[in-house]
This record gives C-alpha cells, sequence and structure tokens, in this order.
C-alpha cells in the first residue's frame, strides 16, 4: 500500500502528463502482479462497491477522534471530501503495516460480509494501522469513491511503455467485464490470445466538437449522419448470446430486453456500434422518455409500451466473427446496411439515416434543421477512415448544433468541491416574471477559475442569508446559459426543465433588469419541448 | 466587576488603561502584538510593541511614534498592568496581559504553540479571560513535526537541483519566509531572494536575528548563475513572468491550507508543503487549557464552530468580529498585499 500511496501522490501533485505516465510506468515495472491488476481496475474505474453507508463512516471516525458528529460534519463542509475528512480528523496512526494494496482490497472485502461490530472493530484498526496518505486511499476505496487524475489512454500508455505491448491491443484487452477477481495480470496482459471473453466489447471511437470546417476539404470525402441524443451502445452477439456495453463500459443488456429479440436476426459474430433511442412511430422520443429506462435494471411492462427502444446502427466493427475495423467507414457502413436489411421493419434496429448532400451548404442547412428531428446536429465520418479506439481528432467530427441560450440573473451560490472547494461554484439562476424573479436552473461550469474567485470574494461580501452551505445573494449578475434542450416539468417551480445547463459567459454589459423573462422561457418550451 | 478588555468599533479597548490592543482604526493609544499588517496599522498616535517587534513595525509604517518593551516587563499603564509574552507566531510576536485589580486578561494576536527554530517560542500566560484567534480551528488542521517537514522541503529542493530544476517556495515576506531559510539545508545549493523577502530578511538581520546567506533576485540575474538553486518567492510572485525567468523549475506554496488537498491542487503548483505561522486544532486546544481561563474570546478564523466546541468542553466560550484576517486563503494572483497579509 505503501508503494501505491507513492504513485498516488506522485500523479496528484503533479500536473504534467509525462510524470504521471512515467510514475505509473514505474510502478508497473516493480509492483508485485496482484497489485498491477487492482491497479489496472481502479484506474480504469473497477472500483469495489461501497458496502458500508457513510453514516457509519463518520460516526465512527468521531468517535475515535473524540470529537461530535456536528464538529466532523463542520470539517466535511470545509474539507469537501469525505475520505479526506476522515483520514485528517483521525489521530495519528499507532501501528504501522506493510501490508500490499491487494491485503487492503480483501480485507475490506471481507469487512463488507461481516456484521457491524466487526466492521467497525476492522476498520478502526485499519485507520489506526495506516498513515494518513495511506488511510486516505483506504478510506476512498472504502467509500467506493476512489479516483485518479489520469484518463484511462494514458495508464494504458503507461502500461504498455512498462510491457513493450502495443497500446491499441492493451485498449482493447482491457474492456469488458473482467475484474480481479475474475482473471489474472498474466491472462488479461500477457497471454497471446486475447479472444478469451466473447462479451468483450471493442473500443468506442469517440469525437471531438468540429473546430474548422474549412479544413476537412471536400463534403464529398465525408459521410453526414445525425448525432443522436440517446445512449452510445455497443451491441455484440456471438455464440448466440448477446450483450449491450455502454460507452462508460456499463453492461446494459438486462436495461433493455426488447434488444434480445435482435439474436434472431443478426448474424452470429456480429458488433454493431449505435444509439440506444427510445422510439415510436419513426421518430425519437424525448430523451426524458429515455430517462425513464437509464437506472432500472428489470422494466415493468408498462414502461416497456411508453417508452420503447431500439439500436440506431451507426457502425458495423465485427462481422461474421472478424474484426473489420481497420476497414474504410464506407466499406463497413455498406455491410452494416446489408445486416440491417435483412431484419423486418418490426425488428428494434435502424439504420441511422445519412444526410445526402454535395456540398457543405447542404449539411449546414440540414445541421440547422437537427433540433426539429431531436437531434444534436450532425456526426461527420471521413469515408475512408478505420474506426479507431478513443476519442480522436481527424476522421470524425460532432458538428453540434448552437445551444439554445438564456440570459438569468444569479440569486443563490454554494461552495464547490474537491479542487473547487472554498470557491463558489454552484449557481441558481432566475428569469423574470413580472416583477419576481423566478428560479429555474442551476448551473456549475463553464467559467474561468478566475472569474470563479472573482465571484467568490463578491459572494462573500454580498450574502443575504445563509441555508446551510447554501448562500442567498442580491440579485445583480447576468449570466448567459447555455442549454441542449427545454422540457415542461411540474417539478420545478417555473415549469420547466433544461437538458445540460451551463455558463456561457458573464455578461458584465447586461443590466439585470434585461435578463429574460419566464415568458421567453415558455416560448421556447413551445418551439423546442 | 467590569470587565478588563472590551470589543469596540475600533478594536480591543482597556478601559482602566484607556488604549487598544491591536486596532483597525485610528486611536490615541495602540499596543501592537506583532507586525503583519492585520494587526500592526497605520494611524495610531502612539504605539507599543516588543523590542523584537519594533524594527519591522517600523520598516512597514515608517515614522511613527513607537515606544518598546522588552518580553516579561511589567508596566502601568494608567489604571491596568501590562506586560509582552512571547507567541511563537513571528520573530517578535507577542499575547498581551491585562491586569486590572487582580482580574488577567491576555489577547494573544496570532501565536503557534510549537518552536519553529526562528520565533521566540509560545510561552502560556495565566490568566481568567483568553483571546484567541482560530485561523485553522478545525480538526481537519494538525501540523507535520517540524523535522519531518523539514525532510520534505529539502528532499523536493534536492531533486530539483539534481534534475537540473530551480525550486521556486511562495511564502509570506515576514515570518514564514524566513522560517523557511532557517529549515532548509543550505548545502544543497544557492539561496535567492524575492526583493519583498530580502527588505524582511534585512531588518531581521539587523537587530541579530541569524539567517543563512541569501542573494537577492535582481533584473539582470540569469538563473544559469545560480544552478540548484531554492528561491524564496511571495506568493504572489509564482506564476508571473518574474517566475519564468528561471526557466525550468518546480514550484511550490507554503501554507497552512495545503493540508487540504483541494487548496493544493487549485494552487496549480507542483507542490504544497503544510508550513503555517498559527496554532493548529491540537495546538489552540492546548494553549487554551494552560493559561487556565474560564472565559474565552475567539476572534478571527472558524469562530462559530470553534466557540461551539468550547462551549461544549464547558468554556465560557464567546465569538467576537474583529477585523484580522489570519492567513490569507485568497492568496491569489498579484496582490500586492501579500506580503503584508497573515
Ligand atoms: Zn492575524
Ligand atoms: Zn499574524
Amino acid at each position: 500500500m505503501k508503494d501505491f500511496a507513492a504513485l498516488y501522490a506522485r500523479i496528484d501533485e503533479s500536473t504534467k502528463t509525462t510524470v504521471k505516465v512515467a510514475a505509473l510506468a514505474d510502478y508497473f515495472r516493480t509492483a508485485p502482479d496482484d497489485d498491477k491488476l487492482w491497479t489496472v481496475a481502479l484506474f480504469s474505474g473497477r472500483r469495489p462497491k461501497r458496502t458500508i453507508t457513510a453514516t457509519r463512516l463518520r460516526e465512527w471516525a468521531a468517535e475515535r477522534s473524540d470529537i461530535p458528529l456536528w464538529l466532523f460534519e463542520e470539517s466535511y463542509h470545509i474539507v469537501g471530501d469525505l475520505a479526506e475528512t476522515i483520514s485528517l480528523v483521525l489521530p495519528d496512526a499507532t501501528a504501522t503495516s506493510d501490508r500490499s494494496l491487494t491485503f487492503w482490497i480483501g480485507e475490506i472485502k471481507r469487512l463488507s460480509a461481516a456484521d457491524d461490530t466487526t466492521r467497525k472493530a476492522g476498520i478502526l484498526s485499519a485507520w489506526d494501522a495506516l498513515p494518513g496518505p495511506q488511510r486516505y486511499l483506504f478510506t476512498k476505496l472504502l467509500t467506493g469513491s476512489f479516483r485518479v487524475g489520469v484518463s484511462r489512454k494514458l495508464m494504458t500508455r503507461a502500461l504498455s511503455q512498462a510491457t513493450d505491448g502495443d497500446e491499441a491491443n492493451l485498449t482493447h484487452r482491457l474492456m469488458g467485464d473482467w475484474t480481479p477477481e475474475t482473471t489474472t495480470w498474466e491472462r488479461l496482459i500477457e497471454t497471446t490470445d486475447p479472444s478469451t471473453d466473447l462479451s468483450r466489447p471493442y473500443p468506442f471511437y469517440l469525437a471531438y466538437g468540429l473546430e474548422d470546417l474549412d479544413a476537412l476539404g471536400p463534403a464529398t470525402d465525408w459521410s453526414a449522419e445525425w448525432k443522436w441524443d440517446g445512449i452510445r451502445g455497443q451491441f455484440i452477439l456471438r455464440e448466440g448470446e448477446h450483450h449491450l456495453w455502454s460507452r462508460g463500459e456499463d453492461l446494459m443488456t438486462d436495461r433493455f430486453p426488447e434488444l434480445a429479440q435482435l439474436r434472431d436476426f443478426l448474424p452470429d459474430g456480429t458488433v454493431i456500434d449505435g444509439e440506444v433511442l427510445a422510439f415510436r412511430d419513426e421518430a425519437p422520443l424525448s430523451f426524458n422518455a429515455l430517462q425513464s429506462r437509464i437506472g432500472r435494471k428489470t422494466v415493468p411492462k408498462k414502461l416497456l409500451t411508453e417508452a420503447p427502444v431500439i439500436l440506431m446502427a451507426y457502425d458495423l466493427l465485427e462481422d461474421a466473427g472478424a474484426d473489420i475495423r481497420a476497414l474504410p467507414y464506407a466499406d463497413r457502413r455498406a455491410r452494416l446496411a446489408q445486416i440491417v436489411a435483412k431484419a423486418p421493419a418490426t425488428a428494434p434496429l435502424r439504420l441511422s439515416p445519412t444526410v445526402a448532400a454535395t456540398g457543405w451548404d447542404q449539411l449546414a442547412a440540414a445541421r440547422e434543421s437537427s433540433r426539429d428531428r431531436q437531434a444534436e446536429g450532425l456526426m461527420l465520418k471521413r469515408r475512408d477512415s478505420p474506426y479507431l479506439a478513443g476519442r480522436r481528432k481527424g476522421d470524425w467530427w460532432k458538428w453540434k448544433v448552437d445551444p439554445l441560450t438564456i440570459d438569468a440573473v444569479m440569486i443563490y451560490a454554494q461552495q464547490g468541491s474537491g479542487r473547487r472547494a472554498n470557491l463558489f461554484t454552484d449557481y441558481t439562476f432566475a428569469v423574470w416574471d413580472g416583477d419576481q424573479l423566478v428560479p429555474f436552473t442551476k448551473a456549475y461550469s463553464g467559467l474561468t477559475d478566475a472569474e470563479f474567485r472573482q465571484i467568490t470574494a463578491w459572494v462573500r461580501k454580498n450574502t443575504l442569508q445563509k441555508f446551510g452551505p447554501v448562500r442567498q445573494v442580491t440579485p445583480e449578475h447576468v449570466f448567459e446559459l447555455g442549454f441542449e434542450g427545454i422540457q415542461a416539468s411540474p417539478r420545478h417551480k417555473s415549469g420547466v426543465a433544461l437538458r445540460f445547463p451551463r455558463m456561457l459567459r458573464w455578461r458584465h454589459d447586461k443590466p439585470m433588469k434585461e435578463a429574460n423573462t419566464l415568458a421567453d422561457l415558455k416560448e421556447m418550451l413551445a418551439a423546442y419541448g | 466587576m467590569a470587565d478588563v478588555l472590551t470589543f469596540t468599533e475600533s478594536g480591543i479597548y482597556c478601559p482602566a488603561g484607556d488604549f487598544y490592543i491591536d486596532p483597525w482604526r485610528p486611536v490615541d493609544r495602540a499596543l501592537i502584538t506583532h507586525g503583519h499588517a492585520d494587526h500592526s496599522r497605520w494611524g495610531m498616535n502612539r504605539y507599543l510593541a516588543t523590542d523584537a517587534a519594533a524594527p519591522v513595525i517600523r520598516h512597514r509604517l515608517g515614522e511613527i511614534d513607537l515606544a518598546t518593551i522588552p518580553y516579561g516587563e511589567a508596566r502601568r499603564i494608567n489604571g491596568a498592568t501590562v506586560s509582552f509574552h512571547p507567541a511563537g507566531h513571528v520573530p517578535g510576536s507577542a499575547q498581551i496581559r491585562v491586569e486590572v485589580g487582580g482580574e488577567v486578561w491576555v489577547a494573544s494576536g496570532d501565536y503557534k504553540t510549537v518552536a519553529d527554530g526562528l520565533s521566540e517560542p509560545f510561552e502560556p500566560v495565566r490568566c481568567h479571560a483568553f483571546i484567541t484567534e482560530c485561523t485553522f480551528g478545525l480538526p481537519v488542521f494538525k501540523w507535520l513535526e517540524e523535522d519531518v517537514l523539514t525532510a520534505q522541503i529539502n528532499a523536493w529542493w534536492a531533486a530539483n537541483a539534481a534534475a537540473g530544476r530551480t525550486s521556486i517556495i511562495g511564502a509570506y515576506a515576514l515570518g514564514k519566509a524566513q522560517r523557511l531559510l532557517t529549515c532548509v539545508d543550505p548545502s544543497i545549493g544557492p539561496i535567492l531572494t524575492h526583493g519583498a523577502v530580502e527588505n524582511t530578511n534585512a531588518v531581521l538581520r539587523a537587530q541579530g536575528i541569524a539567517l543563512p546567506d541569501t542573494i537577492r533576485v535582481t533584473p539582470e540575474m540569469k538563473a544559469a548563475d545560480h544552478p540548484g538553486a531554492l528561491v524564496v518567492a511571495t506568493p504572489s510572485a509564482l506564476g508571473t513572468s518574474w517566475a519564468r525567468r528561471f526557466g525550468p523549475a518546480s514550484t511550490a506554496f507554503a501554507s497552512g491550507w495545503m493540508a487540504l488537498r483541494g487548496v493544493r491542487r487549485r494552487r496549480a503548483a507542483d507542490r504544497g508543503f503544510v508550513v503555517s505561522d498559527h496554532a493548529d486544532w491540537d495546538g489552540l486546544n492546548t494553549a487554551i487549557k494552560e493559561t487556565g481561563a474560564t472565559k474565552i474570546f475567539a476572534t478571527h478564523g472558524y469562530t462559530s464552530a470553534f466557540q461551539r466546541w468550547l462551549a461544549e468542553e464547558g468554556y465560557d466560550a464567546h465569538i467576537v468580529s474583529t477585523e484580522y484576517t489570519g492567513e490569507d486563503m485568497t492568496e491569489e494572483g498579484a496582490s500586492a498585499t501579500d506580503e503584508d497579509a497573515a
């Protein structure tokens, strides 16, 4: 655990990618196999689940530190992170331990299955045996909130440096639903046969937002299709079994049981990249409809009829059991079209339509109509491009429609947490209804750190009332908010809910009286809701 | 019995002695705990401070009517008897003991209970009422042992020197900067100082405080002339063109706030060392206990939590609002007052 804590410190302290990758590569060269395997798991988001409630941990930490619970809470509010608060308030470790990362994760599992008394004793003795940084990491793992400032891509690069393995191959190996309990370092990283896992997905190819249209060359080199607002998914059919993966590598197979019938219509050895959409009468339903399906492990019948889903197929990655990602997009798309065409119209599968165009003007015009089609804009894919792994520039671009915007008045502010603890970063915004300000949304990103600091200083001086961590401030500042969609919502006082609201800019130039009105919002709701 | 000290709009006031302690508005007579800007302000008719604090106060406030007093010496001012006792915060810093008719109150200014090798070590003073800061008055603030901290800073400097990088550390010009100078190992490399730090060094050296050799950074200075150097700068100098002259460098901040990961990360320096000239949680509690006082006034910091904690511990605890600022948390960018804060 000491080495792992040292690795974490090196990564956490540095803002430089090269330093982080070098630290990880060093670790992968020297750590024991089981610790390396857990490190790969943790760095690719495979955290052990939280099984002990935060409430109990707070109580035990406060008790061990000899402070009242309210004082722990007060401290937690300042620190902004539970595990960090716990590791800071506890008295210094009295024992010493040189147990490994794997040992402590095993200990967390053992305690998860135990009764409350055993858990408490085990956790208190762990806290007592681990010095500060290790205690923090142990508690992070315990609360299921371990995170690290290294992307999976960089972790894979470090792995490739340490093992001399090919990066793309390693990326593929790390996909799927393995855990350190179901595999070994050797099987995951070192064996030559990567096809042992039938459910293993391919790494998703992710696009960046378009930067420079003029750099793309002739429009005829490109294929354009709608960018749908659903859940990106990879549908895998191998040896009669099907799997549906999200981009975040969650297995979603059981959440969308209607897609099981695709087993009857698709040939074995097929992998499709597509979008799961709530869909009826040949048109997508609102994202709200899909939302009702997310997070449900089992789906009641009623919901299946209210919000049926389809797979909107974008791309074909595996055809008749062969990995065809290296073929040009146009070829893959042609094969995909054939496969989809063979399925009956009643099957929950559609080929994502392309937008025919001979020039950029036509595409630009089509893009403007995105919102009417419930799309977020266009996806541009170079006709001769292979299917790459991860987020890459060059061959695929998102050409999203401009966000909807509204000018609103900030009325409440709340402190952020973690990196932005002590800064007021979360705001509630209001629009005018006559001479009343009606709150309608929160937003907490889109400004620079310098702007957040400036607002923080202002908030401290202009607080009207405190409600716990929330401060009501003098209505004064106007912000331009951007959002992707608007829906009616009886739960909100304003009657509307925004999709992906964020701050676009601080309108220093705009007096408060000139902010938008509730009537403006209602008009947008009528047009786009 | 009337209160020995009262809290007024101008500052802490002693009616029997007709003087103020660390006032923030112009008054006739001011007793000053230490030279930081939030405690020693311009505009008083007469000042009284310790011998050791006087040079810095004069350096900052210029031509003032400043009388001095050694630590521990009792002096009668009207109906009160006052004496100054080491607060361990910065060189010359004092707690001010005021006795009226057998009742003793102590205003502690800013203080730190562990010795730092530079400031006169904190001395507990028995009293009936104690006025305390609580800048770090939450149980998450616990400072490292001085030798552990020193080893961390030296290791960072040595590693940078070995890799051909300059080490730049941001610390307040009065107190923390000199404390760093005193604790680091000068055999690792040359020590360069920002002008604001060096000005304070000069004042302290002139009063006989031993500091290691330092080199003032000048506009024409080249980094290549001082390979492996440690640069002690004001926090506001980091990230500016002033700091960029040193080429490839590793940057660090020295502040009590560096105990919090979120703050450490927001500062975007390579390292954050937990160095404070204020008492940590345990320091505050020990200091209060050792005074024997039953009545406690919390001035600046996490006053509401700290007052509640003390009340639950059985003290007659109160919050007083003052204009003292504590260890400045905002510490951002090009604030010209950085060197004066805390
Ligand atoms: Zn102060
Ligand atoms: Zn001070």
